[in-house]
């Protein structure tokens, strides 16, 4: 199931794919012993003449066993989520680059900083639904919405958040393998919503700068 | 105890007076009939529910072709049989809407809640039989208000049924005016009869179990549909209040879910989820209890751990009100918060695992029969298991960050809430003899559960693969993705295993539709179980017992040493040599 994962260019996607595993085989494990459990009991004890089914009532200290030990490995893989987390939502690294976002019924405006490096003066540049960042960079992008909830959401990255109108929400990546990858709208946003989506350009230091060349208005 | 037990008998039962069709059938205040009434609501809202969800997978499996029989519909709900994406946002709104509100509830806790409660506690009757009556009409004209949205210009709402604002709280948004309109206000009035319903299940239980029927005697089924009904008491009054904003948003500018207004749309998230995940626990919990009645009936042993069971029913109940921001983890919600919602939502699937260790220290060392109900009871359980395993992932914020919003989800709330339907036709192969007075047919009941078993996993697993290979929900056509493209044949696969799981119902509609007026007569206690209801005629007449019942002893004394037989009633009085068994 989990080699259908789409491949994973981000810093910290390896962490999410790596507690993602873990879950998966502590799940898979849980499953396999209940599972096999309840078929040998269907099995062993199916009706049989003459055999009369056991009187009881049930066994405190199995009854402690079972509840501790799924409280132990819940709590756990909650430690285990805290600090992958905080350093995704929490902690974002510098920027190298900045652009903003902002999400309407059924696009994304990129508005890219332009030669001053700021957003929101004279020569900012604005595209719709192509963002193309450097590899190997720290990306910070401010993420709007003019209408309705939309969610910015990047498989390759493991990332998602939604874009709520009235709020800035500041999201970070760094994607380390050049390439296009896909950036559907995962939020239901209305009857366009299917097919929202842009691309996410991810270029080698000397493509992008070509890009840059090309596309911003010179200083 | 039992000497008061024999002047009670004196009492009798109310004479039982001709009615005549209208204060029979339709005008009833007799609890049972009101049971009947929601379980068939219910079950005619399941066809419609269905119908949309085999369209839905149709434009799924082969985006954009015409549906097979649809030609008929107008435009602009359909382009001569296909589908656009208008309408499929709209069938996927209605199809949720429908199977929590309109056929899960109705079913499990105003249908069977209303049947059992007051034969299982030993009552005549609900405490509030008028109210009783007045809660199903409400329901019914709910029903018929969110039915009627299709039928309005714009057709029925379209915002998911999570109705998001400020998605929800715009018409121009979705394009849909009166449907959305129709939505809250059916919603609305559903709440109402919904309270009706809980405030009459709490004082009935409170008040008026049989002599001898302590709180812990009573079957898990009534105290799931006791813990469910103050659940509702506690939750819906928020949603309501919640709709009603929504509705001032869409009918007067209110802006309480708008920015330019001064509103803040997750505000809807949060007073939504605080009533929606109390919610998820009103759909399952009953199932929950049935399942576990109908385990210790068919293995012939007695609940494994009963006290454990009741209270984590009831811590269930508590920490469902603390976990519903974990619906929000990529909302823009503040990351502490994700965090504290991450633990509590960890705390509450310790009760969960809880249970399914439970059911299965019942069917250990017991005499299993695998009869229809015992199986549909096992297909619960099969299920409630791999949807509280994958809730794990989403729990998990930073997994939950790729999932949200995926087939992953979806998978997971099937296994949860289509995983119900098992224990919905568990109870009704159950009961169906008393509430009917017939048995329905063992082999066919048989090959439904095989079929449904089957077509569910084969519609439902392959969902989890969807989800991890990033498939979003709520698309109308995944064929315009590129990176989705590899998993276009799993959705054709779906979509064949969800039409087969549609077919496989066919023996359950022969079944049941054969069995109300063929089926072999039942007698009081065909499957010899313990609880009070199989101690009254099969149906029981108005006024349920002839003598009201006094309790001796638990719910669950299957192949107690007291007794030869393997069931041991809890209103048999045993010889003085055998009070030891009181004690239970």
């Amino acid at each position: 199931m989990m080699s259908w994962l789409p491949e994973d260019v981000s810093t910290f996607g390896g962490e999410i794919d790596r507690l993602f595993y873990v879950i998966y085989y502590i799940t898979g494990a849980a499953f396999l012993l209940v599972t096999a459990l309840m078929i040998i009991f269907l099995i062993m004890y199916r009706r049989r003449e003459g055999r009369r089914a056991t009187y009881t009532h049930g066994n405190t200290t199995l009854e402690i066993i079972w509840t501790v030990i799924p409280a132990i490995v819940f709590i756990s893989l909650s430690f285990a989520s805290v600090s992958t987390w905080g350093k995704i939502k929490a902690h974002a690294p510098p920027p190298d680059v900045q652009l903003q976002v902002t999400a309407k019924q059924f696009n994304w405006e990129i508005v890219y900083p332009g030669p001053d490096g700021k957003i929101g003066t004279e020569d900012d540049v604005q595209v719709d639904n192509d963002i193309h960042v450097p590899v190997h960079k720290v990306v910070h992008v401010i993420l709007k919405s003019k209408d309705v909830i939309h969610s910015f959401f990047l498989p390759n990255l493991r990332l998602k958040q939604d874009a709520v109108p009235g709020k800035d929400i500041l999201v970070w990546f760094e994607a380390v393998k050049p390439g296009k990858y896909e950036l559907p709208c995962a939020e239901l946003c209305g009857f366009g919503h299917s097919g929202m989506r842009g691309w996410l350009y991810v270029d080698s230091p000397e493509d992008y700068a070509k890009w840059v060349q090309t596309t911003w208005p010179a200083k | 105890m039992s000497d008061t037990a024999t002047s009670h008998a004196a009492h009798g039962s109310p004479a039982h007076r001709e009615l005549g069709f209208w204060r029979t059938y339709v005008f009833s205040t007799d609890h049972k009939m009101i049971g009947r009434q929601f379980i068939f609501l219910g079950l005619f809202m399941l066809i419609i529910g269905g119908l949309l969800a085999m369209m839905m997978r149709w434009e799924l499996a082969w985006p954009e072709t015409e549906i097979p029989l649809m030609s008929w519909v107008p435009e602009p709900y359909m382009y001569g049989g296909i589908l656009p994406p208008q309408t499929y946002n709209a069938f996927f709104t209605m199809h949720a809407t429908i199977m929590i509100f309109f056929v899960v509830m109705p079913i499990m806790v105003g249908g069977f809640g209303n049947f059992l409660i007051p034969l299982m506690i030993g009552a005549g009757d609900m405490a509030f039989p008028k109210l009783n009556m007045l809660s199903f009409w409400v329901g019914f004209i709910s029903g018929l208000v969110m039915l009627s949205s299709f039928l309005v210009p714009g057709g029925p709402a379209a915002s998911g049924w999570t109705a998001y604002a400020p998605l929800s709280a715009v018409p121009a948004f979705t394009g849909v005016n009166w449907g959305q309109h129709l939505w809250i206000i059916s919603l609305i009035i559903l709440g109402i009869s919904s309270l009706m319903g809980s405030i009459n299940y709490i004082t009935t239980i409170v008040n008026m179990r049989a002599q001898g029927m302590g709180y812990f005697r009573m079957p898990l089924t009534v105290w799931s549909l006791f813990i469910t009904a103050i659940l509702l008491l506690l939750a819906l009054p928020v949603l309501t209040a919640a709709l009603a904003m929504l509705l001032f948003d869409r009918m007067f500018g209110t802006s309480f879910f708008l920015p330019q207004g001064g509103g803040e749309p997750l505000l809807w998230q949060h007073l939504f989820w605080f009533f929606g995940h109390p919610e998820v626990y009103v759909l399952v919990l009953p199932a929950m209890g049935v399942t576990s009645d109908i385990l210790s009936t068919f293995s012939r042993k007695p609940i494994f751990g009963y006290h454990a069971m009741a209270f984590s029913m009831i811590s269930i109940a508590f920490l469902s009100f603390t976990v519903w921001g974990h619906h929000m983890f990529v909302s823009g919600m503040n990351p502490l918060l994700g965090t504290a919602f991450m633990m509590s939502t960890m705390v509450i699937a310790i009760p969960s695992a809880i249970k399914v260790f439970n059911w299965l220290g019942t069917l250990w060392g017991g005499s299993i029969r695998l009869t229809s109900p015992m199986l549909f009871a096992l297909g619960f359980v099969s299920n409630f298991l791999i949807g509280g395993l994958s809730g794990i992932f989403m729990a998990a914020t930073p997994v939950d960050i790729f999932i949200h919003d995926t087939y992953y989800i979806v998978a997971h709330f099937h296994y949860i809430v289509a995983g119900i339907i098992f224990a919905l036709f568990a109870a009704v192969y159950y009961w169906f003899p008393k509430m009917f007075g017939r048995m329905m047919n063992e082999p066919l009941g048989k090959l439904h559960f095989v079929l449904t078993y089957i077509f569910f996993n084969a519609t439902f697993f392959p969902m989890h693969i969807l989800g991890v290979g990033g498939h979003m929900r709520r698309i109308y056509n995944p064929t315009q993705y590129e990176f989705l493209q590899p998993l276009q044949g799993i959705n054709i696969f779906i979509t064949v295993s969800a039409f087969l799981l549609g077919l496989s119902q066919l023996p359950f509609v022969v079944n049941f539709i054969g069995s109300l007026f063929a089926g072999k007569k039942a007698e009081r206690n065909p499957w010899l179980a313990n609880t009070l209801e199989w101690s009254a005629a099969s149906p029981p007449p108005h006024g349920n017992y002839d003598t009201p019942p006094v309790v001796y002893r638990g719910a669950y004394e299957y192949s107690s040493p007291e007794v030869k037989e393997d069931w041991l009633p809890q209103n048999k009085q045993l010889g003085p040599g055998a009070t030891a068994a009181r004690a239970h």
